[in-house]
Order: structure tokens, then C-alpha cells, then sequence
């Protein structure tokens, strides 16, 4: 490729920034631009033309949500009173959303790349744009095998859609190389539950955590990452439940919890650890359940033999006397919630500190019971769905893998090809960006994703980009990483397409369409089906719609462990929600997971646990540091997380000014000894730097977090990003990068850095307010 | 239709986790569209995530009422105190200074004062105010007594306020403990007392309480 931009070489580790007319810190005809309510939007006195029962764009919770439609245009919300999840409750991202409808930066044609025009891209016909792309698909495969093509998918999309992309790239394309954003999210998580109990998807639907009287919470920012949660924990409060949050900055859900343990990142495992010894040393093991239930205690119970309370306190930062305190509670509790979200899961040993939850959630006998529970609250708005059924590299749907043979046979039956045509299992997301740096991917196609802003060491990422002889992103907005492509496919928005995602219960639940897509823009199962016959694979890509695809889908789970195939559509709305596994038309689905006496479709009735033997598994937890540690050069912990304001990578939320202006700027957020060490004051400029890159933001210095860590929000790209500071290691089983800790050295920033910082700072750009009213 | 005299507002401090989701579900109100009448509030942001949602607090007798010389804010037999009317504001800031919980905005643009109606035009209708409907902590609630006493059994609602010699009663009702037994809130003891009674907490870090073992690695 010709631009010098692109082709940015990787010279030791040092990766040159882009920084021209595409600079996202830039103006720009693509944005981001902040929009806010105008026009009918903020008319008094407008009756909507319809009301759409739907759900929230954002989050794993998919809370209901009431679309308001006036002239074919999203211009509010009404509280969803009927939904049993949030009842009408809402976080201030769900009240917003409509604005990203009807938006100045929504792309309305397909768009190719030409550095002459404004921004880099001039509008090309959608049909132009999709011949050219099978044309370079079928180049890229003739000259360098199927594998060479790679799909990069994404956990905010339908089931339907996600469905759709795997079966796309395991059958249409034949590429192994597909996978997806979750990577960044749940797959620890998933891994964990898998080798514990068989199966990946949240024991308990959220009702459980009213009755428990001991919620334990680590690593999950609950009342800005879940905010409707909050609700269900201080409600079981109300009730008598004593909260234990674990965690290194005492976030809001910490605030009025009854223990804090303000944890050392990365060390989650070592605390669980810690407890399952106070527990086997104070005889509070439900031996009962252990002996009926699980196997694999024993080697567990000689591993937590070293893991005293003194070595535990010195590994985690926590104080010995609350750890005694936690395990105490936790030990003697009659009924427990579990549950934990990326802190503990964006680790290099991620799955370790899964498994170390699950272990003392097992040695309690406290699952599968009423108001005794345990989950992974996934972040992602299909975090669930979304993980189910192939667009990750090693999956097929139902859960299936796609390294055994039975599953393959099934599904290459469902899709009516032979088995030997379905490729191997492929890498994860990072590993893709690998594979171009070593040249056997040559091209991309990415729906959903915006790696740039998202991956860690996103430098490498970015170069890597510039390394592909074809990309082309499907996308409603350009984000950060379409900034980068040949051709941009212009796609839908939530609100303009159908189907089903699963929430963080696990519940299946109903997207419905509240408006057309505008101008040239269609849904993205649309685009896919037309590259689909472009490159003349059309055969199983001919579905009228997503109810199509989800019938398809139902046959192609029917038997695996995410068994859908006796959700349709109708029960879905009819029940509000239907939990999987929900194995056939008179079931009315799963809500609570490992029931005693429950049948799965492994153990067939030999026990509640999906393995053969109908146990669950105890495994070793270990313990290693995270990748990354402090030392004289970069003494202290960084780690990362979420903002209330803003998702993700921000390619929505940055263009919703409400939200834009709750947080304008990401931020260092700092301990006041930290500050005074080091002479930084409450707002003002200070610089991070890491082994990969440096960051100049203002300080934040509040006594909610560790002193010896620094937190930074990575909503935002550019010269703005903390994925610019992160490191690229993983776990090696789920593969999810260590966003949560690394090492990292602060201090005041230059004159020069200040004066940088300043020239892209983000202005309020609020419009004045109506002078209506009265 | 009047606002159900069963139906009340109760404002849970302890319960705010800061999201804003009453403020931006505010300025959805059909009534002022694209304006929020809620303060949303850190306490002492360097110390503790705590926030405060100020909303109207609705009272018997209206301080703002009370000294508006154009007589433009009625309280309506509902006992909800209407935002100011139009045709009568002369903005002339008196309610903006007078209100002790600080609620009454001008908005200059319209010459107006504008607060919080308990979203009149909802709860008129038999729905929830915008904010209460949203609140993902239920901070902001809105029904009958018999509801907030079975969600927290551990609270109760306390309707009077103390501001120095000034004693206001409230429809908006805010949660307290059960222990705390004061019958009236003395929002302003704390002024009321030495500057040096004030400070005693200054120091105190709630990470570094006992929670947090440093490091020997």
C-alpha cells in the first residue's frame, strides 16, 4: 500500500504515532462530534408516532428500554416498567442513546480510501464497494491461502449476527482466523467456568443475590461498569447481607460495603487462595457437598496449604486481620453471591484467578440453591450470546469446539457441507495482529470491533494495520481502527435491526428495530450475506432475515451446551426473557444452573455439573505475578477500567455530548501520598510512562485508591489512550491481555508535555440552553 | 388529576453512586426538555465517591413562594411546588437566594426560574418522576409508604429540616438510619459548631484506615 502512514515500521518496539488530518485528536468530517438534543428532540409536547419495547445498546445487562420514534427518527426514551431485570431503571448511557441516532458523523455510504479528501475517504457506491471487496478477498486467498483472510468480530452484535459471522468465516471465507472483542472481556471467565463446571454462562440469575446474605464482589466496579446491579446488592443489604468488595480503589459500590479489601493488582488468586486456607483451617468445607459433588479437592486443599494468612497478606497489600475477617464471613455465611468482572479477569494468569474464586465458592457447597450463587458479570452487551456460538477462533455454535470432531460433523451438517471444509481452530484477536507482523494474514474484515483504541500496546497495533494489503470495516461511525481501511461498509445501529442477545444472567432476550437505516447504510447481516455471494460462496447465506438466522441457529446449538433450540422469538417475549439451556419447545428455560438433581446434556442425569460424572472440578489455582512488576525504574501499578459516562472504545459514547460532558477527558487518578511523593497537585498535568509509551493527563488525587497504583480510564484513543501504556501479555489460556496491571512511573509533566496536552484537550462544546420553558 | 397523596419521594443519600442517570433523565422532560433541574453533587470528592441528588424537596410552606414579590410559584393542593410561572416571573432571583436547600436556578436566557416539579406532568398521570424511574440505586425513590418500608427495613423517613432557626417541613422525604432518632434533620449543626470540631475527620483516610499492608516486595 501506498500510504506511508500505514506502513509505519515496527523499530524495536517503538511504534511511530500517526499524526496528520486522521488524527482522531483532530477535526475531522467523520468526528467524533458530540451531539446533542436539537430539533424535535427537544420539542415540548411532541407524541411520538410509535413506542419501541426494546433494549439498552450498551452493557451486558440489556436493560429494557422504551424507544420513542417521531418522523423515523429515535428522539427519546420512556422508563421499561414491565421488565422484570431493571424495572424502568436505567444509567445515564442508556438515557442518552437515541442521540447517536440521527448523527452527524454517521456514515451514509460505503466509503473508500482516498488521501486527497477530507478525512481520507470519498463515498463510493455500496455495490462498487462490495465487488472491489470480493475482488480483493478472492486475490488475497488465490495468492496466499484462506487463512490469510481475517475476520475480527465483536460481543456488542446479535446472537444472530454473531452467528452469522462465524458460520461467514468458517464456511464462506474457510479462514480459522476469526475472532472477536470478547477476547478483551469475559474469556477468562469463560475458560474458568469451563474447566469448573463445564459450561460458561452466569449459576444464577440475578434474583438470587435479594435472599444471599453474604455478597462477596471482586474486581467488578459494579456501580459504574453494572449500575443497575448496585440495586440488587444494597437491596439484599437492606435485608441483612453483609457486601465484602475486594478491589485496589474503593469505587462506589465500596463505599458503604461492610469490608473493603483494597487489593494489589493482579494478586486476586492469592487472596482466594488465602481463604480456602482459613477455611480447610478453621473445618469450614461443606464436606458433604465437596465429597457428593466435585472432585479434586484434595490436591486443591495441599496446594492452599502454603497460602497462610501472613504470606497472603504480603502477596495481596491486604492487612492480615481483614483477610481472617473475610474468610471468617465467608465461611460461616448459610448463603452466598459471588460474583467478579474484569478486574480479576484482565490478568496474565486471568483463568487462575477464576478458578480461585470458583474454588471457594465450591468448598462452601453455597451453588446451584436459592440464594446461592455465583457470576462472572459480563461487560459486554452480548458478552454472553456472543460467546456461544463461533465467532471465537475455536468455536462452533452450541458452544461447540471446533477441534472435535463430533461437533464438526454436526455442524457442517446444519450447514450442508462436509466436515473436511471446515478449517481448523484459529488464534485469538491479539495473535491476529501477530500473524500480519509475520505476513501469513494479508487481509481484514472487521464488524464491531475498534481494536485500536481497545488492544493493549495499541502502537503495535496500529502498525500492524498498516502492514495488511486489504482491510475493509463494516461500521455505523468511522472509528479509530476504520480510520486505517481500504473501504468502510456502511453499517446499522442497534436500533435499526432485530434479534436476540443474552444478557449477563443469561437470559435470551428480544432487540427489536425501532427505525430504517439511513441513506446507504444497511444491516450488517445484509452486507455480510452480499460479500457472501460477491465472492460466489452464497450458499447458506440466503437468509430473508434474523429470525431466519436465529431458526438456523436454534437446529445449529440443538445438543451442544448452549442449547437453544427451544427458544423461539414468541417465547421469548411471551416470558420476558428465557434462560439457556433451553433444550426443547415445552421447556421454559434454565434460570438457576446445577440444581441438584437437574439433567444437562453431558452428565445425562449423573449429577448437576455439565462433565460426564455430573462434577464439578476443583482446580489448582496458581499464583504467579502479574507480567509486569514494579521495580526502581517503574515503581508503581497501573491499571485500567471504565468510566459510567462512556463504553467500550468509545466510538458511541464520545459522540453523545451528555455523556461526552460528564467526563470530557480521561484522567491519572492518584493517591494523595502518592501526590505529595511526588509533587503533583489535584488537576494538574502529570505524565505516565511504561516500557511501551507516554500518556500526559491531568491528576486526579483522591483517597480512594492504592497508594502505590495509578488508575487510568481507556475510553479514548489518540494521544488520549491508556492502551498506549498497556502491555501485551496474556493469559495463556483465554488469552486476555493484562489491561489491569503493569508497570508504570509518574511524575509532573514537562512544560512542553503540558502545553501538548492542553492543544488537545476537549473543549465543552455544549450548545447554550433552550430558552424555552414555563 | 392531582399527584396521589399516597405516593411520595424519598431521597436515600447513602444509596448515590454519582452515575447521573437522574440528571440526564431530567433534562428528558417533556416539560423543559434538554435542562436538568437535579444538582448532582460530590461531598468531598478527594475523600469518598459520596454524592448528594438535590431535587426540589416540595415544601409545606415554600420559602421561594414565600418571597417571591410577583407571586409566581404556587404550591399546588397536591402539595407539589410548581416551577415558576412565565407570565409572572420577574426574575428577580429571590427565590434562587432564598430556598435553603438551594434548589430554585435562573436561567437567564428565559428569564425564569425553573426547579423541579416532581415531574408534574408524570406523577399527575399515576407515573414516576423521571429521575426516581431511572435511578439504578433506587437513591430516588417514589411510592407509598408501605413500599420504602418493606425495600429498607432499616430506615426510616424523615420529613423536617432545621437551618439554623428556620425548621421546614417537606412532601419529599429523605431516608435515615434507624438509629439516628432525631425527629428533625440539623442540616447546619455542623457550621454551627467550631471550626476546629469541623476539621477532626480532615485526616482520616479510609484506605489506609487498617485495610491496607505496605508493600515488601
Amino acid at each position: 500500500m501506498a500510504d506511508p502512514l500505514r506502513s509505519a515500521p515496527r523499530l524495536d518496539g517503538a511504534h511511530p504515532v500517526r499524526s496528520t488530518s486522521l488524527d482522531p485528536d483532530g477535526g475531522d468530517p467523520f468526528g467524533p462530534r458530540p451531539a446533542w438534543s436539537a430539533g424535535v428532540r427537544l420539542d415540548t409536547g411532541v407524541e411520538p408516532d410509535r413506542v419501541v419495547d426494546t433494549h439498552c445498546c450498551f452493557c451486558g445487562q440489556q436493560c429494557g428500554i422504551r424507544l420513542k420514534v417521531k418522523d423515523e427518527q429515535v428522539v427519546g426514551f420512556e422508563p421499561r416498567y414491565d421488565f422484570p431485570f431493571n424495572r424502568g431503571m436505567l444509567c445515564p448511557k442508556g438515557i442518552k442513546r437515541y442521540l447517536q441516532g440521527a448523527h452527524p458523523d454517521r456514515l451514509l455510504t460505503a466509503l473508500e480510501r482516498d488521501e486527497s479528501a477530507p478525512g481520507g475517504f470519498r463515498p463510493v457506491a455500496y455495490e462498487r464497494a462490495i465487488e472491489r471487496t470480493a475482488a480483493e478477498i478472492r486475490r488475497i486467498q488465490e495468492a496466499h491461502g484462506r487463512d490469510a483472510m481475517a475476520v475480527l468480530s465483536g460481543a456488542s452484535l446479535t446472537t444472530e449476527k454473531a452467528y452469522l459471522m462465524g458460520k461467514f468465516a468458517h464456511m464462506a471465507l474457510a479462514t480459522s482466523n476469526i475472532d472477536y472483542n470478547g477476547r478483551l472481556c469475559m474469556v477468562s471467565a469463560g475458560a474458568g467456568n469451563t474447566k469448573a463446571f463445564g459450561i460458561d454462562r452466569a449459576a444464577n440469575p440475578w434474583s438470587d443475590i435479594l435472599g444471599a446474605e453474604l455478597i462477596w464482589i471482586s474486581g467488578a466496579n459494579v456501580a459504574e461498569c453494572a449500575p443497575i446491579t448496585t440495586d440488587y446488592v444494597w437491596q439484599a443489604r437492606e435485608r441483612g447481607a453483609k457486601v465484602i468488595v475486594v478491589d485496589p480503589r474503593l469505587t462506589p459500590i465500596a463505599r458503604t460495603c461492610d469490608l473493603f479489601l483494597p487489593i494489589r493488582p493482579g494478586t486476586d488468586v492469592a487472596l482466594f487462595n488465602g481463604v480456602l486456607h482459613l477455611m480447610i483451617e478453621n473445618g469450614q468445607v461443606d464436606r458433604d457437598f465437596v465429597e457428593r459433588s466435585t472432585v479434586g479437592f484434595d490436591e486443591v486443599a495441599r496446594h492452599v496449604a502454603e497460602w497462610t494468612p501472613a504470606k497472603t497478606a504480603r502477596t495481596t497489600g491486604i492487612a492480615e486481620a481483614a483477610i481472617r475477617k473475610a474468610a471468617d464471613w465467608w465461611g460461616k455465611a448459610k448463603t452466598s453471591f459471588l460474583m467478579h468482572a474484569r478486574g480479576i479477569e484482565h490478568s496474565s494468569h486471568g483463568v487462575q484467578n477464576v478458578l480461585g474464586a470458583i474454588n471457594i465458592v465450591l468448598a462452601s457447597g453455597r451453588i446451584g440453591r436459592e440464594f446461592c450463587g455465583y457470576a462472572t458479570i459480563t461487560g459486554q452487551g452480548n458478552g454472553q450470546g456472543g460467546r456461544e456460538h463461533g465467532q471465537k477462533c475455536d468455536q462452533l455454535p452450541g458452544g461447540r469446539k471446533l477441534a472435535d470432531p463430533e461437533a464438526r460433523a454436526y455442524v457442517a451438517g446444519v450447514w450442508k457441507i462436509a466436515p473436511d471444509e471446515l478449517p481448523p481452530p484459529g488464534v485469538d484477536a491479539y495473535e491476529i495482529f501477530r500473524k500480519i507482523e509475520r505476513g501469513e494474514i494479508k487481509g481484514l474484515l472487521s464488524l464491531c470491533f475498534n481494536p485500536v483504541v481497545s488492544l493493549p500496546d495499541s502502537d503495535y497495533v496500529r502498525a500492524m494495520l498498516g502492514r495488511l494489503d486489504f482491510y475493509v470495516a463494516i461500521d455505523f461511525f468511522l472509528n479509530e481502527t476504520a480510520r486505517h481501511a481500504d473501504l468502510v461498509l456502511p453499517g446499522s445501529l442497534h436500533e435499526e435491526d432485530e434479534g436476540t442477545v443474552t444478557t449477563a444472567e443469561g437470559r435470551v432476550i428480544k432487540i427489536n428495530k425501532a427505525v430504517e437505516c439511513p441513506g446507504e447504510a444497511r444491516q450488517d447481516w445484509r452486507i455480510v450475506q452480499d460479500l457472501a455471494r460477491a465472492i460466489g460462496r452464497e450458499r447458506g447465506f440466503t437468509f430473508a432475515g434474523p429470525r431466519e438466522i436465529f431458526e438456523e441457529l436454534r437446529v445449529a446449538s440443538k445438543g451442544g451446551v448452549a442449547d437453544y433450540s427451544g427458544i423461539s422469538w414468541e417465547k421469548v417475549e411471551r416470558q420476558q426473557g428465557v434462560f439457556w439451556p433451553c433444550p426443547a419447545d415445552d421447556h421454559t428455560g434454565t434460570p438457576r444452573l446445577f440444581e441438584p438433581g437437574s439433567w444437562n446434556v453431558v452428565a445425562r442425569g449423573n449429577g448437576p455439573f455439565y462433565f460426564a460424572d455430573g462434577k464439578a472440578r476443583f482446580n489448582v489455582a496458581t499464583y504467579s505475578p502479574p507480567t509486569e512488576v514494579p521495580d526502581t525504574e517503574y515503581p508503581l501499578i497501573l491499571t485500567s477500567g471504565r468510566l459510567i459516562s462512556q463504553f467500550l472504545s468509545g466510538t458511541q459514547t464520545r459522540r453523545i455530548g451528555p455523556l461526552l460532558d460528564m467526563d470530557p477527558e480521561p484522567f491519572i487518578e492518584l493517591h494523595p501520598h502518592l501526590a505529595e511523593h511526588l509533587g503533583i497537585g489535584d488537576g494538574v498535568w502529570a505524565t505516565a510512562e511504561t516500557r511501551r509509551g507516554r500518556l500526559t493527563l491531568r491528576a486526579r488525587v483522591v483517597a480512594t485508591i492504592r497508594p502505590d497504583t495509578i488508575f487510568v480510564p481507556y475510553h479514548w484513543p489518540g494521544r488520549k489512550s491508556v492502551n498506549r501504556l498497556t502491555i501485551a501479555a496474556q493469559d495463556p489460556i483465554s488469552k486476555i491481555p493484562e489491561f489491569k496491571a503493569c508497570a508504570v512511573r509518574l511524575r509532573a509533566a514537562t512544560a512542553d508535555e503540558a502545553r501538548e496536552a492542553v492543544a488537545i484537550a476537549t473543549p465543552s462544546r455544549r450548545p447554550p440552553l433552550p430558552t424555552t420553558g414555563g | 388529576m392531582p399527584v396521589p397523596a399516597d405516593r411520595h419521594f424519598y431521597i436515600d443519600p447513602a444509596r448515590c453512586i454519582g452515575c447521573n442517570a437522574c440528571v440526564q433523565a431530567c433534562s428528558e422532560c417533556d416539560t423543559h426538555k434538554g435542562v436538568s433541574m437535579i444538582q448532582l453533587d460530590f461531598v468531598d470528592r478527594a475523600r469518598s465517591t459520596q454524592t448528594v441528588p438535590v431535587v426540589c424537596m416540595h415544601c409545606d410552606q415554600p420559602t421561594c413562594a414565600e418571597v417571591c414579590p410577583a407571586d409566581a410559584i404556587k404550591r399546588t393542593e397536591d402539595g407539589v411546588v410548581q416551577t415558576a410561572r412565565k407570565a409572572r416571573c420577574i426574575a428577580c432571583n429571590n427565590c434562587v437566594l432564598a430556598c435553603p436547600f438551594g434548589v430554585p436556578k435562573m436561567h437567564d436566557e428565559a428569564n425564569l426560574m425553573m426547579k423541579c416539579d416532581m415531574c408534574y406532568d408524570r406523577t399527575s398521570q399515576g407515573l414516576k418522576p423521571m429521575c426516581a424511574s431511572v435511578c439504578p440505586s433506587q437513591a430516588l425513590f417514589f411510592g407509598t409508604r408501605e413500599e420504602i418500608e418493606a425495600l429498607r427495613p432499616a430506615s426510616r423517613p424523615v420529613d423536617g429540616f432545621r437551618f439554623g432557626a428556620q425548621v421546614v417541613t417537606t412532601r419529599v422525604r429523605m431516608l435515615v438510619p434507624k438509629s439516628f432518632s432525631e425527629p428533625l434533620l440539623a442540616v447546619t449543626a455542623p457550621f454551627e459548631s467550631a471550626p476546629e470540631a469541623r476539621t477532626a475527620s480532615a485526616s482520616f483516610d479510609p484506605l489506609l484506615a487498617n485495610l491496607y499492608q505496605e508493600s515488601e516486595s
